[in-house]
């Protein structure tokens, strides 16, 4: 085939859009959506990379920080949410097999998960509202520096990504639960607590001959019980949401508020608590769930200490509840006991549980040694890396001694941050979508292998590199959240953006092979409503 | 004599040594698991020396800090602390209001810095010459926000809001406004 054919119709015309079941055009449509917002994110990130350098003189604070507010939000809720929701609503149904409860609901939830996104990022591109995804009381209600009406439509963003949150969680949970027509009864609320993990008494306690089998799979307990952190934090971001949206319809209604009606200090720690069931809860545990199901299926053998990582995703889950008071280890109003037991002690054991899924999913690898490097295992690798260094990062400045000379630095949003997202989640999430490519094509051949190497090298020593170069200026007493006009910081910024390059040219390379892997006519075809109307997960005939 | 500075240098070597350390071994895992060979079995035990191993790894972290780091007794049990100086501070509107012109003491005594906030969530942030942080605190509106420390050398040094506070947040500086003698 020729150059202009593979673009159309991709690699050998092997990729059928008319071939896929619903529920592989649902799974494809969040992890394309997904990947173009990473691209979007990427790019902004560029953008601030450079910013970094050398401010640009056309381009003012109002614009930079507006770029930093969206930039994390694309990341997290147009990238991540996406690709990891499409996994999860076609991964549950595949492990439980059965069909997934809801297949309007599910495009329903990736409607609302991109529309969303697309309404606060352009709601930000356009107004300049800048409150940064932290949204400190009362910064978001600061009608001084922020417009109400622009900051009511970015919330109003952020609000539908949260009803779609709230479908994909009643889906997976429905799905864990329900009994399709002509399949044999299951206990729907046994089914629930094995899930997320109310019967974990059972499996610990209880003599081995005497123990009753767990009713759900090892990878749909991590779902359903990363599900629950998923629920909980958008109920507090949507709580949170609303509460801003009053003081913003006050304002464009010519009423002004009293910010004092709401305490900063227990605010900070209301928000903290919900956005850690992300940063802490959510990720983590759907990391270690992915890594669990990727390591089985690569090496074909069953997990290794299945029973010790079913408890430690429960134990994750319970940590995930504790850990928010390691963001105010500075300050100073915070009472003593929270910063010690839950900022110090609690975080320490995400070591623990983390540590113990990084050691379960390489032994469950080691045993089916010798093994193939291919795609999926070596960005596998990539993710464990990217944790394994993240992790430590992340527990050393969660300490009270060094957070007094840490906190806010690039150090938190470099050496942890960057490097536990793009590192860690991110190629564990190309693990998952080179593994899942030729069973939601049906069969489609990756264009080059060339490029999905040039893409995990280039990935791998531009996120480690850039975290790096960022940790080092954080060292040296540079903050996050600031512009630096004096060069303070230019050899470290330069370094880091030579790293954040290679980030890019990485993602151009992977988004360049999978266009030639499935062709223009394929993308557009995932879009279009699929031609069967079954609800089994793959065509008969696979 | 611990300051934060030799705090950070040994940080940035114990973690540049763990990075390298975790990274060589992920490198000789992907080397390895690709050769002929028959994998062992990890035994029960082995995994429970782990576990004990990663607690122990967390948990002395902060028992090591809690004992070499001078700051943290002396911030956990301020208030039972008698300072040598107390400098009020006030910010609104993206400005530090000080108690003069200079917030001058001497090398040695212990201070506290309180500052409060009028408006919104500020940083307060103390910078040597170099650049590099001594330390900061968080602002909170509406709270006490006291930070006690002890200058262990001379010098002067700069005030900096290390929280965002909106676009105008970037440009609070206050250069050389710390002035520690001898």
């Amino acid at each position: 085939m020729n150059f202009k054919d593979t673009l159309l119709n991709g690699n050998e015309g092997l990729f059928k859009p008319a071939s896929l079941t619903p529920m592989q055009k649902l799974a494809l449509r969040f992890v394309v959506t997904g990947i173009l917002f990473y691209g979007l994110t990427a790019l902004e990130g560029m953008i601030m990379r450079v910013y970094q350098v050398k401010p640009i003189p056309t381009f003012n604070s109002e614009h930079y920080f507006s770029l930093l507010t969206a930039h994390p939000l694309v990341g997290i809720f147009g990238s991540s949410y996406s690709i990891v929701f499409g996994a999860f609503l076609f991964l549950v149904p595949f492990f439980m097999k059965k069909p997934l409860w809801s297949i309007k609901m599910g495009n329903w939830t990736f409607i609302l998960v991109a529309g969303g996104t697309f309404v606060f990022w352009f709601s930000d591109f356009l107004t300049h509202f800048a409150p940064l995804y932290t949204l400190y009381w009362p910064l978001p209600a600061d009608f001084t520096q922020f417009n109400p009406l622009s900051g009511s439509f970015f919330i109003l963003g952020i609000a539908i990504v949260m009803v779609g949150t709230l479908l994909f969680v009643f889906n997976i949970f429905k799905t864990i639960t329900y009994t399709p027509e002509g399949y044999e009864k299951v206990p729907g609320c046994a089914m629930l607590a094995s899930a997320t993990g109310f019967s974990w008494k059972e499996s610990i306690f209880r003599r081995k001959s005497k123990r009753r089998e767990n009713l759900v799979s090892l990878p749909v307990a991590a779902v359903a019980r990363g599900t629950v952190d998923t629920l909980l934090n958008a109920l507090i971001i949507t709580f949170t949401g609303v509460l801003i949206l009053v003081y913003m319809i006050a304002a464009v209604m010519g009423f002004n508020l009293e910010h004092s009606a709401i305490d900063a200090l227990l605010y900070k720690n209301w928000f903290w608590w919900g956005l850690d069931l992300i940063a802490d809860g959510l990720v983590l545990i759907f990391v270690a769930g992915t890594w669990y199901i990727l390591a089985t299926m690569i090496s074909g053998k069953e997990l290794y200490m299945a029973r010790i990582a079913r408890l430690a995703l429960w134990v994750e889950l319970v940590v995930s509840w504790t850990v928010w008071s390691h963001h105010l280890l500075s300050d100073q109003a915070q009472p003593g006991y929270l910063k010690v037991v839950s900022g110090e002690l609690v975080t320490a054991f995400e070591l623990i549980t983390q540590g113990l899924a990084f050691f379960i999913t390489l032994i469950t690898l080691w045993s089916a040694r010798p093994l193939k490097m291919t795609n999926p295992l070596k960005f596998l690798l990539g993710g464990l890396l990217g944790f394994g260094l993240a992790v430590p990062a992340g527990i050393i400045q969660a300490d009270i001694g060094l957070n007094r000379i840490l906190h806010n630095t690039q150090w938190i949003v470099g050496p942890h941050v960057h490097v536990a997202i793009l590192v860690g989640l991110t190629m564990t999430l190309y693990s998952a979508i080179y593994l899942l490519l030729p069973i939601l094509t049906n069969g489609a051949k990756l264009y080059s292998q060339k490029l999905a190497n040039f893409h995990f090298w280039a990935h791998l020593t531009g996120g480690i590199g850039m975290g790096a170069f960022m940790g080092m200026a954080g060292l040296k007493g540079m903050l996050r959240r600031t512009i630096y006009y004096e060069g303070e910081y230019r050899i470290y910024m330069i370094l880091a953006g030579i790293c954040g390059a290679l980030l890019f040219l990485a993602f151009l390379a992977f988004l360049y092979n999978i266009i030639m892997t499935v062709g223009i006519k394929g993308v557009f075809g995932i879009f279009t409503p699929a031609e069967s109307d079954t609800k089994e997960l793959l065509p008969e005939n696979k | 004599m611990v300051n934060s500075e030799l705090v950070l240098n040994g940080q940035t070597y114990a973690y540049t040594i763990y990075a390298i350390v975790v990274i060589l071994f992920i490198l000789g895992f992907a080397y390895q698991v690709t050769k002929p060979g028959k994998a062992g079995v990890l035994k029960t035990s082995l995994f429970v020396v782990l576990v004990v191993c990663l607690t122990v790894l967390g948990v002395s972290l902060h028992i090591t800090t809690s004992k070499t780091i001078p700051w943290v007794p002396m911030d956990l049990n301020r208030a039972d602390i008698k300072p040598d100086k107390v400098f009020n501070i006030t910010v609104v509107k993206h400005q530090f209001q000080l108690p003069s012109d200079k917030l001058e003491m001497k090398k040695g005594d212990i201070v506290v810095f309180d500052v409060t906030s009028n408006d919104l969530t500020y940083g307060f942030g103390i910078f040597r010459q170099n650049k590099t942080m001594v330390c900061q605190m968080q602002v909170v509106p509406g709270h006490k926000n006291d930070l006690m420390w002890k200058f262990e050398e001379s010098g002067t040094y700069t005030i900096r809001s290390t929280e965002y506070s909106g676009p105008e947040g970037h440009q609070m500086i206050l250069k050389d406004v710390v002035i520690v003698n001898e």
